[in-house]
């Protein structure tokens, strides 16, 4: 139905065929080309006996059958965004899934339009312009439908981009609400509700009175990651990217409401709390990661929690009634912060590493995409264990001036990463959020840029850049099994259960994303910023594994 | 002769012959003959040979953010320059045209928002990634964090029209 499967984003499944004993005759049950290079960073979504995949730019949309034989399409939909989108687009042209609703499928294309289709049909029900390319934003994150609304957010941190989240209705595709991620209250949707719990988010108009003049127009906070929902208190969590530029000189004061989380009401998007990660964000910590709900034993009674592991470093526990900040624990090697004051809330900021026009810093970990990225974390509450599949990078990172240019970048640093402490640049890691702690963890040579799927018999599954998809045992995190897809996995597996009644694991393999720039986009190493610095840790990556968006479906015997 | 076998000659030049030094490759400042608007249909840069207006060029494609999309000439959301292939030509009609008039897949028109002498300043200094000047011309070290080699110390290399990135 989604790609986090549930509202509480847990990426959990109850399905059990597949066991720690089985799992090793997992094979390959079919395959499909999508036809597209590219970074392929979609979950796969079945609905009665469908297979919906979503591709990146041009952002075709596929139906397939899988009550027959080799999953034939039953329909394919070509939105044809403007080509001109994929010069906006700050990290490869990516979408990350479609979602399914009262018969419907919704898209988002990289141009800014959220289309609804006609699930069986493939037809067009309705289709709503968003925003602009001309302005830098594009439109990469999988939507949500709660009830009867579609949230969309927009993208372009990079391009000075103003962040929103928006609400259609999902019959008609008119917009019920916005809300701006910064300036005046009434355009952040604040009101007489909104309670934050620290008293850094209580003021008036903070989205203008904590940037320089006018800079709040350009300042980012968008919100292309993952939105959660909680049915019982009617609120939808989601985090806003890093403020613009990165160059922190041109905008003093704290951002808001930029690399932080917010509580809306679901119906009416009134802010009911927010909580910021990274105020006056330094080193581009968007703030985008899915928060993924659930209800803990914490120091003797059940909290209603939110857990995210952030770009910052930190995992965090998070009271998502109101806000507050129950732990927040290193997950990666963290320079750029001494911890996190759970008094105020704030990251204690490393100040020998606090950036300046024309100086390096040195050794700044986590680099810019931060401990874990956009890659969703799972939650098992049968092992009660928190799966997260994380960066190990640092980085050089020296500020330079930047010039808003409409449609232009907006950034303001060289930045070159590296492999952090231990020369690894990945690692799966299980994390235990009541006690605190790191589990057990598997190294991985790159980045783990794909998303985790977890089942309730224990089997935790994931992929690797250079194309190993893989299952885990999700209690000890013995490896299981692997199989060799044709490109590296930066997409989300999901596990569902066929026609047949038989338990099934799908993932779309297609290498790309800011982590994979340098294959989907044909990238120079000889350059060490080149995309944004990342392709100076990735000089290898080429050799490793080459672009093609495919669809492997595996199933026992 | 690539970039850098043209600067160790020069240097063994110099070191042997430095009285004759002098005449190694000198930079030619045609400032009386920068004739901006006619330089198009030429398919000439006014800046080929002139170190200033390169070095200018190498200012400006920070200034007017292309190296936020091209980094610095390893690209990123735009294509690397720094490398043999070249989608739309590496003529300097081509690479003006690209700027000014934009490419459809992402490459914004810059028509009315660069002026024409310094799009031609841009064009010297992205024919200098790949080493397409004399070695007295390509700039050098930059005053920012080293993020690769310096262009007067590249190889030069011989462009390739591909439309594969």
């Amino acid at each position: 139905m989604r790609p986090a499967r549930d509202y509480a984003s847990t990426r959990f499944s109850p399905l059990d065929q597949i066991t720690p004993q089985n799992v090793r005759q997992l094979a390959v049950k079919s395959t499909f080309s999508t036809g597209v290079l590219h970074g392929h960073e979609a979950a796969p979504i079945v609905v009665h006996n469908t297979m919906y995949i979503v591709t990146p730019w041009p952002n075709y949309v596929y139906a397939l059958d899988l009550s027959k034989d080799g999953a034939p399409v039953k329909w394919k939909y070509e939105p044809k965004p403007l080509s001109a989108a994929q010069g906006v687009a700050c990290c490869d042209v990516v979408n990350r899934g479609v979602v399914y609703a009262d018969g419907a499928i919704f898209l988002n294309t990289l141009d800014n339009r959220t289309i609804a289709l006609d699930a069986t049909s493939g037809k067009e029900k309705w289709v709503t312009k968003l925003g602009d390319v001309n302005k830098g934003e594009t439109i990469t994150m999988a939507p949500l439908v709660v009830k009867d609304k579609v949230l969309v957010g927009n993208s372009g941190g990079e391009l000075g981009v103003r962040g929103w989240l928006t609400a259609l209705d999902s019959r008609t595709g008119t917009i019920a609400w916005r809300a701006y991620s910064t300036g005046p209250d009434k355009d952040v949707l604040i009101g007489p509700r909104f309670k934050p719990f620290y008293a850094s988010d209580r003021g008036g108009d903070l989205g203008i009175h904590t940037w320089p003049a006018d800079a709040w127009r350009n300042g980012g906070g968008t919100v292309w990651g993952w939105i959660s929902y909680d049915p019982q208190l009617n609120l939808v969590y989601y985090g806003t990217s890093n403020p613009g530029p990165w160059n922190h000189e041109q905008r003093p004061g704290d951002n808001k409401w930029t690399a932080g989380v917010f509580a809306r009401d679901a119906d009416t998007g009134e802010a009911v709390w927010f909580y910021q990660m990274s105020p006056h964000d330094l080193w581009d910590y968007d703030g985008v990661n899915e928060p993924v709900l659930a209800d803990l034993a914490i120091g003797g009674r059940t909290r209603k929690v939110m857990m995210r592991a952030d770009r910052n470093g930190y995992v965090y526990v998070i009271d998502r009634t109101n806000g507050e900040v129950l732990s927040a624990d290193p997950f990666v090697p963290i320079t750029s912060t001494k911890g996190i004051d759970l008094k105020s809330g704030r990251p204690i900021e490393n100040e020998e590493l606090e950036p300046a026009l024309g100086k390096v810093m040195r050794n700044v970990c986590p680099a810019s995409p931060g401990g874990k990225d956009w890659q969703p974390t799972a939650y098992s509450t049968h092992t009660g264990l928190y799966y997260i599949p994380s960066n190990n990078l640092c980085m050089d990172y020296e500020g330079v001036e930047a010039n808003y240019i409409a449609g232009t970048p907006f950034v303001g640093a060289n930045v070159r990463m590296y492999a952090g402490p231990g020369g690894n640049r990945g690692e799966f890691i299980a994390w235990d959020p009541v006690a605190r702690k790191k589990v057990w963890s598997i190294k991985e040579n790159f980045p783990v840029w794909s998303g985790v799927a977890v089942t309730v018999s224990d089997v935790a599954f994931y992929g690797t850049m250079d194309g190993w998809f893989k299952a885990v045992n999700a209690k000890t995190g013995e490896e299981l099994w692997k199989s060799k897809v044709g490109s590296g996995i930066v997409g989300q597996p999901v596990t569902y259960k066929g026609p047949d009644g038989k338990q099934y694991v799908a993932i779309l393999a297609g290498v790309g994303g800011w982590s994979g720039a340098i294959v989907a986009g044909g990238l120079d190493p000889r350059d060490a910023t080149a995309a944004l610095g990342f392709v100076n840790a990735m000089p290898d990556l080429p050799q490793a594994t080459t672009s093609g968006g495919m669809l492997y479906i595996f199933g026992l015997p | 002769m690539t970039g850098f076998w043209r600067t160790t000659t020069c240097l063994a030049l110099m070191s042997e012959l430095s009285l004759f030094a002098a005449g190694c490759q000198r930079e030619v400042r045609p400032f009386q003959e920068l004739a901006v608007a006619s330089a198009r249909t030429q398919n000439q840069s006014p800046f080929q040979k002139n170190a200033y207006g390169t070095a200018e060029g190498k200012r400006l494609f920070d200034q007017y953010n292309c190296s936020g999309c091209h980094a610095h000439g390893g690209g990123g959301m735009g294509p690397a320059l720094m490398d043999d292939k070249w989608i739309y030509g590496s003529e300097p009609a081509n690479i003006f045209e690209s700027i000014v008039e934009g490419r459809p897949n992402g490459m914004p028109a810059w028509r009315n928002k660069i002026p024409d002498q310094q799009v031609w300043e841009l064009v010297a200094y992205v024919q200098s990634m790949i080493g397409q000047e004399s070695i007295d011309v390509l700039p050098s070290r930059s005053d920012h964090m080293r993020y690769s080699t310096p262009e007067n110390a590249r190889r030069a290399q011989t462009p390739v029209q591909t439309h594969t990135p």
